[in-house]
């Protein structure tokens, strides 16, 4: 079913750039790659990637595209892992996209990048984390629109030491890129509070396991007066629950990857008083809501993961494509280091190492059933 | 001490979950002498139907025992089809045929359920509701051992303790042994053995969709890949016990458990499952029929 | 052919499958947002897929046993299976060979880069199962854990390659090797063992070694991976993306020939001997005088030793590791390969790992439902063509007619 809608909206889309292109002058269209998991048990994370540049597209392309020229979307399913992600980055490589939007996981990124770097492409995720992508300084073509995890565990960190005023923290995480990477540095950041707070306890749990209750006992035993955990909102229900069920009273702060409704859902009553830091709240920002009704009337579903994220991808390379006139990598990067855009996340432009100046982390909270934010 | 007495009722509560899925893995092994990868599946199919009848049921504003009950039939019903089903369509035909066809068709099928569940329904996590409540009477006991996993150890026990007496005292148990003794033989002497080879896909099939309810309830959460991970631990586990015996897979899984839950508490559950399939090797290299199994003796 | 009776029958089976299916296919509830949706045309599409299923089922198993009556009858001859046709005339094969061959040999110049890309992922995999094609198909020793030993060469590379700078064409033998060492590391213990025990362990075994890269930061880098390995080079020169993926192209089709050349070779002799009988029969075998443990040895070494050497290839290929490449699925896939064109038989499984690699890729619509296909490929190959698309043809040994008489005499 969902192939068939994809394929309905590239239609209406193909018809609709035809349709203006017929009264405009025709210029070469620009091609946006759209790079990510669209398929497998991922593909959650990806296909909003994909709605969102196709809604952004469609209003461009209805003003009559950048510069006179229409924009076309190529979209392409990465499965988020690395091999597949060459295989993608060539394809978008050898029909010569001008600028592509992804990808979505880290591993996948990684494995992609050199490939457009020496292509010459500019990349930007809604979506990879992984804080060497930008501090590395190896891929001088790449850009996002989200915070490193390292500045995600900083929030968390923070928090915890200066107004929990915990001194004992349990890091754990799920083994993954993701989780083990963010508790990794939460860990190096409390080494480094100066004594302020330490690590009692650093381990990693199996996903998909049947029980964690060992590693709950490990927690219990280790003191710990609050948990940091890296990882999804599965593994974190499930602890959570666990420790709850053993009547433990230990502070549960986590992630972007937890910040999800259906940890609350999941959860229930357990997830009470759960902090996880995410995106500031971005509700208010009229780019945020109007993005967000086109997808509800579209759709007839609430977007979902990284989706304001991608909005900001996309409006901020094709407002760098439109300001700098022409395709070139040099000018477009030019454009996202010096001049702002307007996005859902307010007006945004990108640092040195690609990063963009602005999108942070704030902490939220469980509380009667919502995420609410803490001041 | 109390650590380890804590980490002890982990490791029984993780082992008798294991032993709720070990124990249909054992009894198709012991019967037709087939490792059945789709179990694994079958227990992940029983919860997801358990999920739907539950939340179908409550949406129709049933009482919680109702549901309670209706579900464990609908899901042990459905479960027991699906075992059935993968039985004549991917073992049977190869009855006869070299050993290694059967095992790479159970692969296949258990490949082919997996994603059969991920297309038909959701790749995402999917909350299970909380079917059994904390009883008040284990509240003391909280910090120890919860209500759930006290329903679980319970459970298996019974169901242990009902098959080796189906197996052992029953017609259809004495069926059952002279099938796995001598298929031919057997027939000879009037056992419809593919009767006896369906029922005991059915029981397998059904004991792990009570698992499966059972387990969900536990964790609170399923998706179309708990089968796998859960499969291939309780199958260690029945490896590890001696495929075949039934209180081999019982035993099996809890020394899986009590290994697994004093590797974390003892030493890092970064590598709890290196350890439980080192554990594996090790034994096999000992004992190559596992603890309880008999050492079959190949004669030309 | 179909008689009344069978479509009887064959409406009980659809109703069947429409029963076993309607919790899953029908209902799909939300329990958060506490809705159902219904969905009613699904029960049609499994009705209408069980029914043409068993009918085709049924034909296909009728017209087989008409055949193997005539043939006993003999009104017809045993048709010769058009693999081995295809194999045992030279007339047909050699202009086949030739324009494949020459196919191949210009794919890279008509085709995109991207085209050419794919095809390099697809002939790894062409390695990947000739060399799984040795363990399961020839020794029949069930390997789930193959995928370890194609790791242990992309990490060797990987890791050789940032510590000490070691280039790619130092590192493929030392991969291979690695990943030899590795196989009888993991052989000795567990070949004593029976086949499905086999089975399980090696599964374990591709789980520890995953888990080992995903864990031990300090050595591996754990689950962030190892990104920047350098492509293979070419006399020093810095190629260009479409070039470099030229060259490898080129450097595949080397491996597979020189791989197909070492397997062809090896199934014919000695140890190839042994490996079929040990196949068939350990202990006839043993009776023999075969030593088993060596003979599985060697099997489980020679087959790492591809999977090693692929993969060096494909950490060149990727210049990016992580242990999330190397999951169970992916042994399940070569295995699929192996079954699928047939064990033992080397152009099967050229056949079809590029089958079953080109396929997903060209045809994207139909990538969610890859591992579906995969599932029901094994099984239904295994139900209806266990030698697999193009059967392995054994090699028969006949005495001439005119030692026979004497041999009789003696």
């Amino acid at each position: 079913m969902k192939m068939h809608h994809k394929l309905l909206t590239m239609i209406t889309a193909a018809a609709l750039t035809a349709g203006v292109a017929s009264g405009a002058m025709a210029a070469d269209p620009i091609k946006i790659g759209v790079a990510g998991a669209h398929s497998g048990d991922l593909a959650s994370y990806g296909l909003p990637t994909v709605k969102a540049a196709e809604l952004v597209i469609k209003d461009i392309n209805a003003k009559g595209g950048i510069n006179g020229a229409k924009v076309e979307l190529l979209v392409e399913d990465d499965v988020c892992k690395p091999e597949v992600a060459t295989n993608t980055a060539t394809k978008l490589v050898s029909q010569k996209v001008n600028v592509v939007i992804g990808h979505i996981c880290s591993g996948a990124t990684k494995a992609a990048l050199p490939i457009y770097r020496d292509a010459g492409v500019i990349v930007m995720s809604p979506s990879a984390t992984n804080p060497d992508l930008t501090q590395s300084g190896d891929y001088p073509n790449f850009y996002r629109t989200i915070a490193s995890d390292d500045a995600q565990a900083r929030t968390e960190v923070d928090f915890a030491i200066n107004n929990l005023k915990v001194k004992k923290i349990a890091v754990i995480h799920d083994k993954g890129d993701y989780g083990k990477g963010l508790a990794e540095f939460a860990k190096k950041f409390i080494e480094q509070s100066g004594g302020k707070a330490e690590v009692v306890l650093f381990e990693g749990v199996t996903p998909g396991a049947v029980d964690y209750s060992a590693v709950v006992q490990k927690i219990k035993r280790s003191g710990a007066e609050a948990v940091i955990f890296g990882g999804y909102h599965p593994e974190a229900s499930k602890i959570v629950t666990q420790i709850r069920k053993k009547r433990m009273k230990t502070t549960f702060i986590s992630d972007d990857g937890v910040k999800d409704d259906t940890f609350i859902k999941v959860a229930g009553k357990n997830a009470e008083g759960v902090y996880a830091t995410g995106p500031a709240d971005v509700s208010s920002n009229p780019l945020t809501k109007k993005y967000r009704d086109k997808h509800q009337k579209a759709y007839k579903a609430e977007p979902g993961a990284f989706f304001d994220n991608a909005v900001a991808a996309t409006l901020a390379l094709t407002n760098a494509l439109a300001k700098a006139g022409s395709t070139d990598s040099a000018a477009i990067a030019k454009v996202l280091h010096t001049q702002d855009v307007a996005t859902p996340f307010g007006d945004i432009r990108f640092d040195k190492k690609g990063d963009a100046i602005g999108v942070g982390f704030s902490m939220y909270q469980v509380k009667d059933g919502k995420y609410v934010q803490v001041q | 001490m109390d650590y380890f007495v804590e980490l002890f009722f982990s490791g029984l509560t993780r082992g008798s979950i294991y032993a709720l899925i070990a124990l249909g893995y054992t009894m198709v092994y012991g019967i037709i002498g087939l490792i059945n990868f789709a179990h694994g599946e079958i227990y992940m199919i029983g919860a997801f139907t358990a999920l739907i009848t539950s939340t179908v049921l409550s949406i129709f504003g049933f009482p919680l025992p109702a549901i309670v009950i209706l579900t464990l039939l609908a899901s042990a019903i459905w479960a027991s089809a699906y075992g059935f089903t993968v039985e004549k369509l991917a073992y049977q035909p190869l009855r006869n045929a070299p050993r290694l066809s059967p095992l790479i068709s159970a692969i296949g099928m258990s490949m082919f359920l997996q994603n059969y569940v991920l297309l038909a329904q959701t790749s995402d996590f999917l909350p299970f509701p909380a079917l059994i409540p904390d009883f008040d009477f284990m509240e003391p006991y909280a910090g120890f051992i919860g209500s759930s996993d006290m329903v679980i150890l319970v459970t298996t026990t019974v169901v242990m303790l009902l098959l080796t007496w189906l197996i052992k005292f029953t017609r259809t148990g004495k069926a059952m042994r002279a099938t796995a003794q001598d298929r031919k033989m057997a027939m000879l002497v009037g056992i419809n053995v593919d009767n006896i080879i369906s029922i005991t896909f059915v029981i397998g099939s059904a004991l792990a969709a009570i698992g499966g309810l059972l387990i969900a309830s536990h964790i609170g959460q399923i998706n179309f890949y708990i089968g796998f991970i859960a499969g291939i631990k309780a199958f260690t586990a029945a490896v590890l016990g001696g495929i075949g015996s039934i209180p081999g897979a019982v035993l099996g899984s809890f020394i899986l458990g009590l290994t697994e839950s004093f590797a974390t508490g003892y030493v890092s559950s970064d590598y709890e499952d290196v350890f439980a399939f080192s554990l594996l090797v090790l034994i096999l290299i000992f004992r190559p029929a596992g603890i309880l199994g008999k050492a079959s003796i190949e004669k030309v | 052919m179909i008689s009344f009776k069978d479509i009887q029958k064959g409406l009980l089976v659809s109703l069947w499958f429409v029963f076993l299916t309607f919790p899953l296919m029908v209902i799909k509830v939300n329990p958060i947002e506490r809705v159902i949706t219904w969905r009613w045309q699904n029960m049609g599409w499994v009705a209408l897929g069980s029914f043409c299923y068993y009918l085709a089922t049924k034909i296909y198993k009728a017209r087989k046993l008409a055949r193997q009556q005539q043939i006993k009858l003999g009104l017809i001859k045993e048709r010769v299976d058009w693999g081995q046709r295809l194999l045992s005339e030279r007339k047909i094969y050699l202009p086949v060979l030739i324009v494949v061959g020459l196919g191949f040999l210009i794919f890279p110049l008509v085709l995109s880069t991207y085209q050419t890309n794919i095809m390099v992922t697809a002939l790894m995999y062409v390695v990947l199962g000739l060399g799984l094609n040795i363990v399961v198909g020839v020794a029949g020793l069930l390997d789930l854990g193959y995928v370890a030993f194609y790791a242990v060469g992309a990490y060797s590379y990987a890791l050789l390659n940032m510590h000490y700078g070691l280039g790619f064409w130092t590192v493929l033998p030392i991969g291979g090797l690695l990943a030899a060492s590795f196989g009888i590391l993991l052989g000795f213990p567990v070949l004593r063992l029976r086949g499905d025990y086999l089975a399980i362990v090696t599964l374990g075994f591709g789980e520890i070694i995953r888990l080992i890269l995903e864990n031990w930061n300090s050595f591996s880098h754990g689950p962030s991976g190892i990104s920047n390995i350098p492509r293979p080079g070419f006399l020093g020169l810095h190629l260009s993306l479409g070039h470099s993926i030229t060259y490898m192209y080129y450097l595949m089709i080397l491996m597979v020939l020189f791989t197909i050349f070492v397997v062809n070779r090896l199934q014919n002799s000695r140890i190839g001997r042994a490996w079929f009988a040990l196949r068939e029969d350990e202990i006839a075998c043993q009776a023999m005088g075969i030593d088993k443990t060596r003979t599985k040895l060697t099997a489980f070494a020679l087959g790492a030793t591809w999977a090693g050497m692929v993969g060096v290839i494909f950490a060149a290929k990727t210049t990016f590791v992580n242990p999330a490449s190397f999951t169970f699925l992916e042994s399940a896939i070569i295995l699929c390969i192996v079954v699928l064109g047939g064990m033992g038989s080397i152009i099967g499984v050229i056949v079809a790992a590029l089958i079953l690699i080109l396929m997903p890729e060209y045809l994207r619509a139909f990538s969610d439902y890859r591992m579906l296909v995969f599932g029901a490929v094994l099984v239904i190959m295994m139900v209806f063509r266990p030698q697999g698309i193009i059967a392995n043809v054994r090699r028969t040994y006949k005495i001439p007619d005119a030692i026979k008489p004497k041999l009789s005499r003696k």
